[in-house]
């Protein structure tokens, strides 16, 4: 079977900073996959490269079979990938149900005309994506605050919020950016228990960046580990967190 | 001739557009901000040397150093008040709107303080010029004063930034705030001085260039102050000798404009080049990219 | 009372505001027909209205896109130009003032929103102060143009010129129809209280409904992050441009009923350069940003303020230009923002209210 993702020699470089170099990976469907390394690793900017944020200088990037190197970030959005941030960027003066419903702006249509007029099929439509955001937000536990501001929810319920708006896209694949980071214990357990969720719900395959090594050897079945831009170890996260190679890189950070 | 001649006003002009800009380029490098009221500090500091040649009856240079001193008093509390308080507003669009506040106030003081009508302004330059291949070309005296002081305004800010402790401070301002205050810089204070410092350079400006065109009302500082922004993007904002090439070019390219086009559409020229600038290349002659993090 | 508490509170918000536009038209034209209020008062009732429109739609680009843009006054002169120009050209062949007018207005807002397309095309792709200063740049080169411009009509046709009536070199019968800075003479007034006060309303319609329209959300979302409203598929520059285009054929139709309000049309800095757009940024700010009911509210006093309290108009500009200041410290500096939220518990409430 062919991978979700398939990334064959990605890199780029910054004024003449190689930030990511030969970067390779494969992603099985509903795979919960991690993406791990010291900071300044070039984790976010894998990220950046997979979403159409940067532009790659070499590589490939194949989605389901289809080439999406070097595309828009809103064609790659179309075509089934969804991320996070690390800093968290929701739409901060709208409503969390609003946040939801543009997430699902690609997924429902009807024209501008049709909404200034008020017309049969905009009342439809937004129904239809009333209830699907309402049902994204419960499985997220946030039915009860749809009518907020995103900006006035507590930081948990922000990430949270942020991975709703995320699948609201319908993506293939869901890259995480740190999606622990700032969370007690407590509050990581509960999101794990999230992800794990997410990925039986809508079979959903899951590619995360992430510090906290409980969650990460907790969910992820397959890790990579960057190191100055380059793959240093891949595989199995049993394997892979047992490589000496791997662990001379984070305690010589 | 006559090209020539032209070529020469519109240095001078331009000169005039450099002083200015090099203010707007600073502040803009350093508090991340456009202001907007800079233009109209330049009245100010010409309405500031008017009133202390014809009613205190001072000499020129001591009219100079009075408007430069108001002027740079005018740009700290400015700084102070309407903008050091908006510095962490969570949209940038705040202290852009307080800045155009601020220029609409000046204007609108002025406009009560010393009326609508347009006051002849006495030159500061006593020299009557030169005349140059027999008489068939004048350069004015204001003309060689202005350029004279725009380059030994360049070369001294130059070496202010590169080579003074405060002036390596605002670089490192203009790098990262954070990490110059870590640094132990003391950021608001260096953003002040910037301030202060385009303010003054801001009433040289004024006075020369009423001195060069004598007209001075509340709104004389507005649209010379716009160009000047528009020189200090064209060279390259942040860059001091962005400004000053950018300000020489426009200058040039508004008196040629003017002569051989038509004079109503001058400014009209002026802002084209400004759309074609950020259109072709937005970070001008001399700026360096700024890459946005995600 | 039972349907108003089932409909939703965008739609309940926007009935109110419509409603205090009928209820303020209604109790304005009663006061004009017992002949109450002054003529000078009276005379202020269309400019009103051309403000408020001219509010509502800024506030689309600045306070629903989250764009400063300093060029609003020339869409509007686009709107007024061209508009008075059909209409003088028109005044003999169409007779029926509502029709004419109901043309013109077509086409000063069609004519507005072309503009608004193609300057917002280039312009768009620049952000916050280069944005401000360029759209600035747009409106001013906008005003300069229709001052050099003349054009003429004779047995031979139309007769254009960028110099003066005699370049146009017209046969003796012919007439100027734009005639360089004294612009155009002899529109027919056409505009009335009812038509700026319909216009008003189909200008909430069109702004309100957008807004909480999937179209509204998507331009929110640009607002608040761009980024972020990327990489979940939306297309920036299309909703951009939306919001910008709207937002000037709007603005296009203010200029129609300024024109027809006249019957001498110019473009002076006062009528169509910076200082009218930055009026109607100060009626934006006053009235809030990104509140629409907000912005007319902001329009009316700003307007009717200064003419009522006649001893004040010397310092209309002067109490604009303090507002505008006093305003965003109030609204946008941290300091102020926790003071506020620290000693009035409607901090909260009132973000919700700007939607």
């Amino acid at each position: 079977m062919a991978a979700l993702l398939d990334v064959k020699n990605l890199g780029i470089s910054f004024g003449g900073l190689r930030a990511v170099n030969a970067f390779n990976i494969s992603v099985e469907k509903e795979e919960l996959y991690g993406l791990i390394g010291p900071n300044g690793a070039g984790k976010t900017t894998v990220f950046n490269l997979l979403t159409g944020v940067y532009k790659p200088d070499s590589g490939k990037v194949l989605l389901d079979g289809e080439d999406i190197t070097g595309k828009k970030t809103i064609d790659i959005s179309k075509a089934g990938i969804a991320r996070t941030f690390q800093n968290i960027r929701l739409f901060k003066q709208l409503s969390v149900l609003d946040n939801v419903k543009v997430g699902l702006h690609n997924k429902h249509h009807y024209s501008t005309i049709e909404g200034i007029l008020r017309l049969p099929r905009y009342r439809s439509v937004e129904k239809e994506m009333d209830e699907k955001a309402m049902d994204l937000l419960k499985v997220f536990e946030l039915e009860q605050v749809a009518q907020q501001l995103a900006s006035n929810l507590p930081y948990g319920q922000q990430r949270k919020l942020e991975i709703a708006r995320a699948l609201a896209t319908e993506p293939k694949l869901l890259l995480l950016d740190e999606p622990a980071a700032g969370m007690n214990p407590n509050e990581t357990g509960e999101l794990m228990d999230m992800i794990r969720f997410v990925r039986e719900q809508f079979h959903m395959t899951v590619l995360l960046i992430e510090h906290d090594m409980k969650l990460v050897s907790g969910i992820c079945e397959k890790l990579t580990v960057l190191n100055f831009g380059e793959v240093l170890s891949q595989g199995d996260t049993g394997t892979v967190l047992n490589d000496p190679q791997v662990i001379t890189a984070y305690l010589g950070e | 001739m006559s090209f020539i001649s032209y070529l020469i006003n519109g240095l001078s002009l331009g000169s005039v557009y450099a002083i200015i800009a090099l203010g707007y380029t600073m502040v803009y490098g350093i508090a991340k901000m456009l202001n907007f009221a800079h233009g109209d500090v330049i009245m100010i500091g010409a309405y500031v040397a008017l009133l202390s040649m014809t009613q205190a009856g001072l000499s020129p240079l001591a009219a100079i150093l009075i408007a430069v001193v108001v002027c740079t008093a005018l740009g700290i509390v400015i700084e102070r008040i309407a903008y050091k308080p908006l510095r962490n507003a969570s949209s940038s669009l705040a202290v852009l709107i307080t800045a155009i506040g601020v220029s609409y106030l000046l204007q609108n003081v002025a406009l009560l303080l010393f009326g609508a009508n347009a006051q002849s302004f006495q030159s500061v330059v006593k020299w009557g010029g030169l005349s140059l291949a027999g008489g068939s070309l004048k350069i004015s005296g204001e003309t060689v004063v202005t350029i004279i002081a725009c380059i030994i305004i360049m070369i001294v800010l130059t070496f202010f930034v590169q080579k003074t402790k405060p002036g390596q401070a605002m670089r490192a301002v203009s790098e990262d705030k954070g990490a110059a205050q870590l640094m132990g810089i003391n950021v608001n204070g260096t953003i002040a001085l910037t301030f202060a410092i385009g303010s003054a350079l801001a009433a040289v400006a004024g006075v020369l260039l009423c001195s060069s065109y004598p007209s001075l009302t509340p709104y004389t500082g507005a649209m010379p102050g716009i160009k000047a922004f528009v020189a200090a993007v064209f060279g390259g904002i942040g860059s001091i000798q962005g400004a000053f090439i950018g300000g020489l070019l426009l200058g040039i390219i508004e008196i040629l404009g003017r002569a051989y086009i038509s004079s109503q559409m001058a400014d009209a020229l002026v802002f084209a080049v400004l759309i074609i600038v950020l259109l072709v290349k937005p970070t001008g002659l001399l700026g360096k990219k700024i890459q946005e993090k995600v | 009372m039972g349907m108003l508490k089932k409909m939703s509170k965008n739609t309940r918000s926007n009935l109110i505001t419509y409603g205090i536009v009928i209820a303020a038209f209604l109790i304005m034209q009663t006061l004009i027909t017992t002949g109450s209020i002054s003529s000078l008062l009276e005379g202020l009732m269309v400019p009103l209205c051309i403000y408020v429109i001219l509010a509502v739609s800024l506030n689309l680009v600045v306070g629903i896109l989250g764009e400063l843009s300093l060029g609003h006054a020339g869409f509007m002169c686009v709107g007024a130009f061209t508009s008075a120009f059909f209409s003088k050209c028109m005044r003999d062949v169409i007779t029926s003032s509502l029709l004419r007018f109901f043309l013109a207005l077509l086409i000063g807002i069609a004519v507005a929103a072309v503009f608004g397309l193609i300057i917002g095309i280039p312009v768009l792709r620049l952000k916050g102060d280069y944005l401000a200063i360029v759209t600035l740049a747009f409106g001013e080169i906008i005003k300069n143009l229709v001052n050099v411009l003349f054009i003429g009509r004779d047995s031979n046709g139309f007769h254009f010129s960028t110099k003066d009536v005699m370049d146009l070199n017209m046969e003796p019968d012919g007439t100027v129809l734009v005639n360089g800075p004294q612009g155009i003479t002899g529109t027919p007034k056409d505009s009335t209280f009812l038509i700026g006060v319909i216009l008003i309303l189909i200008t909430l319609f069109i702004v309100t409904n957008l807004i909480n329209s999937r179209d509204g959300r998507a331009i929110m979302a640009i607002r608040d992050n761009r980024i972020a409203a990327e990489s979940i598929g939306i297309n920036v520059t299309k909703y951009k441009l939306m919001a910008f285009t709207i937002s000037a054929a709007l603005a296009g139709a203010a200029g129609v009923l300024y024109a027809h309000n006249l019957s001498t049309l110019t473009a002076t800095t006062n009528n169509f350069g910076y200082n009218m757009s930055i009026t109607i940024l100060v009626f934006v700010v006053l009235g809030g940003i990104g509140n629409i009911r907000g912005s007319i509210i902001a329009a009316v006093i700003l307007t009717l303020l200064p003419e009522l309290l006649r001893g004040l108009s010397d310092y209309r500009m002067l109490i604009y230009a303090i507002v505008l200041i006093i305003m965003m410290l109030f609204n946008w500096a941290p300091k102020a923002i926790e003071w506020r939220e620290k000693y009035f518990s409607f901090g909260k409430r009132k973000k919700e209210a700007v939607k």
